[in-house]
């Protein structure tokens, strides 16, 4: 008996030390980048969100120790049910380890579920609803580049501050606007404002001239704008026509990213404010990684916050999984080491993963250039403040993850 | 009470879109009976064009609203030549998916050239600004898209209802034989009634660059509430689809003041209502 024991016991240790030696030989790792490559967030993440994650891959320097990393896209087309079938069949057949950008709070949450499920990582840079590290947080999941807690912090509070007291909201009507003008209402209260109404418009509405009427007659000081991408931009661009601004209300550009400035133009754009935590036009890091990147893409677009916060949040996924040695293929446990280690990349500065899986860095007060003052066809923000990470993002001890209450 | 004014009035705007798009639908689908899915694309198209104008050759809104239907319309005319002519008494099923393919093959390639966000087109100087009508402020574009739709709108059921021409052209649908006897080159006809319609959904696309962004998918946004309003009024009848354009128009700008939520979605509730009733749609005819 006891001799059985012993080699029972030899046995299993040498199992484990065999998958412990045959874990760190495994220098595989595929990556999907999930994202809306069509519809009205294509240009903010989409292809060029997998253009960032092959740069990602081609500077981490990995192949040289002999890692085999590849890269397959995918479309959700701003459906969750979408979004998570590709994921699930990532996981299933094509054995995906990690699952990058995903704009769209609605499909972000969902596919958040089947990363979990599946024990992937999930690296978000694309979706901003800040559930994602707050109720609905998830030990595979790290949310890099922004959320709504951000935007409605540092746009939302500068501008209450600046007399902006009375709100009323344009809010997409789907998870992200509603996280959005939950997190505003809530900073606009706080400050002493009061939200006197909104609406709740259709994704992807081509006309808001009924919506910014109603806006208009609510007499608020500013018009909130919680929505992204073309919605933004059609918002913005049909508030100017229908004499909003001019009227003496102001707009507040929640969400508003590089590409929905070149498709409004500075002519109508020009003094919005609002919050990005990446500008290509910062230091000369950004710039030199934005031009090898506006090189590639077609249009020669330098890289929105979205696909910045792809590559930067890859480039650390890469770290964590060289200081392990090898793919582990445990979501969980790759996480854990990312958040072991402070962030540090050209895009994003210095940093770190707090235990709930938001990444802090810090967050930009920028306005929209005059036309006269842009020098060329990207030059288009003024930096007006920066916020450090911790002023921006949710402090720990308002989170409600229940990753903290270990 | 002046809220509701300027709904409908903005409303009437948006209806003024709807009543040309599927005014060139049922143009199409009336003379040729052809289902032409590529309307939403040609609408593009025509934006496109116009931007195209202006940003590569100096030529200003004005012109546009003139050249970009014809270069678009030529450009239909050619699709017709090598492509449509050849589904000349086939079931309406084979246009429908053929135009379809067309759409999204044209859609694909401006997409990628140009990404999803679109290219913005400035307000012409000469319709700037706006004027306070005491319960709303009208911009004087939005004013001017509804009188200039009016106007394409009633000159084009004209051509149709009252001319010679028109006349020649509603007989060769009905019988396409007997008319060439009479001399007439029935498919002459027919391509430029393609061009026709083709250009009436081109210029709407000018007409709504300045409003909305010059995008790939501005035409596939509207498509398909296009389509349920040529259905609602009946497919191929001129009148029917102008007055169903302007009225769902009217209808959508007010539920997105009774209930915005439902805005996207109240056509086509109208639609499975109209069809209840009465299947030909308001003002068609029974095959």
């Amino acid at each position: 008996m006891k001799k059985s024991i012993a080699s029972f016991l030899i046995g299993t240790a040498l199992a484990v030390t065999t998958a412990g030696a045959a874990f760190a030989q495994d220098k595989t790792v595929k990556i999907g980048a999930l994202s809306d490559q069509s519809g009205l967030y294509a240009d903010l993440g989409g292809p060029g969100s997998t253009l960032a994650a092959q740069m990602a891959v081609e500077d981490s320097g990995l192949a040289a120790k002999g890692w085999k990393i590849d890269i397959i896209s995918g479309d959700h087309q701003n459906k969750p049910d979408i979004g998570t079938a590709i994921a699930r069949q990532w996981f299933d057949v094509d054995k995906v380890d990690v699952i990058v950008d995903v704009p769209n709070s609605g499909v972000a949450l969902a596919v958040n579920n089947v990363v979990k499920e599946k024990n992937g990582v999930y690296i978000n840079s694309g979706a901003a609803t800040s559930d994602l590290t707050n109720a609905q947080c998830s030990p595979n999941t790290v949310h890099w580049t922004y959320d709504t807690y951000m935007l409605a912090h540092t746009t939302g509070q500068a501008l209450v501050k600046a007399g902006g007291d009375t709100w009323f909201f344009l809010t997409a009507d789907y998870a992200f606007g509603a996280a959005l003008e939950r997190d505003t209402t809530a900073v606009v209260v706080a400050n002493g404002g009061k939200v006197v109404g909104g609406v709740k418009h259709p994704l992807n509405t081509p006309d808001f001239s009924s919506f910014l009427l109603q806006a208009q007659a609510s007499k608020a000081k500013i018009i909130g704008l919680a929505n992204a991408g073309g919605d933004t931009t059609n918002s913005i661009k049909q508030a100017a026509e229908f004499g909003i601004v001019k009227g003496g209300q102001k707009l507040a550009a929640l969400l508003l990213f590089l590409t929905d400035v070149k498709a409004i133009g500075l002519e109508t754009a020009q003094g919005l404010n609002f919050t990005e935590t990446f500008y290509w036009d910062m230091d000369d890091k950004t710039r030199a990684f934005s031009k090898r990147f506006a090189d590639k893409m077609k249009n020669h677009a330098p890289p929105t916050m979205v696909q910045a916060g792809v590559y930067a949040g890859l480039r650390h996924y890469f770290k964590a999984l060289d200081a392990l040695g090898g793919n582990p293929h445990d979501g969980v446990k790759v996480v854990e080491k990312m958040k072991l280690m402070p962030t540090e990349d050209d895009l994003f500065g210095k940093g770190a993963i707090q235990p709930n899986g938001r990444t802090i860095h810090n967050a930009y007060l920028f306005e929209v250039k005059k036309p006269s003052e842009s020098k060329g066809p990207w030059d288009f923000y003024k930096l007006v403040g920066t916020v450090s990470g911790d002023q921006a993002f949710t402090p720990l001890s308002e989170s409600k993850c229940a990753l903290l209450k270990k | 009470m002046q809220a509701l004014y300027a709904q409908l009035l903005v409303g009437l705007i948006n209806g003024s879109f709807y009543a040309l798009l599927s005014l060139g639908l049922a143009v199409i689908f009336g003379m040729l009976n052809i289902i032409n899915f590529a309307h939403g694309a040609l609408y593009m198209m025509g934006a496109f064009v116009a931007y195209f104008l202006l940003n590569l050759g100096g030529i200003n809104y004005w012109w546009a609203l003139l050249l970009a239907p014809v270069i678009v319309g030529i450009f239909g005319m050619i699709l017709e030549r090598t492509m449509l002519q050849w589904l000349t008494g086939l079931d309406h099923l084979y246009g429908l998916l053929l135009t379809f393919g067309i759409a999204l093959i044209v859609q694909g390639v401006f997409q990628n050239y140009f990404g999803s966000s679109g290219l913005p087109y400035a307000i012409p100087d000469q319709l700037k600004g706006g004027m306070n009508l005491g319960f709303m402020f009208l911009p004087v574009y939005r004013g001017w898209v509804v009188i200039f739709s009016l106007v394409v709108c009633i000159a084009t059921w004209f051509l149709i209802e009252k001319t010679r021409l028109g006349a020649y052209l509603r007989a060769a649908t009905e019988n396409p034989t007997l008319v060439r006897a009479f001399g007439i080159n029935v498919p002459r006809m027919i391509t430029l009634t393609y061009g026709l319609g083709v250009g009436l959904a081109a210029l709407a696309g000018v007409l709504s660059a300045p409003i909305n962004q010059v995008r790939p998918l501005m035409g596939a946004d509207l498509i398909i509430v296009v389509f349920a309003v040529v259905v609602i009024g009946g497919m191929g009848s001129i009148m029917g689809s102008i007055i169903t354009g302007f009225a769902l128009g009217v209808i959508e700008g007010l539920t997105k003041y009774f209930y915005p939520e439902a805005s996207n979605t109240v056509v086509f509730v109208l639609m499975v209502l109209v069809l209840l009733v009465k299947p030909t749609g308001l003002t068609g005819r029974a095959a």
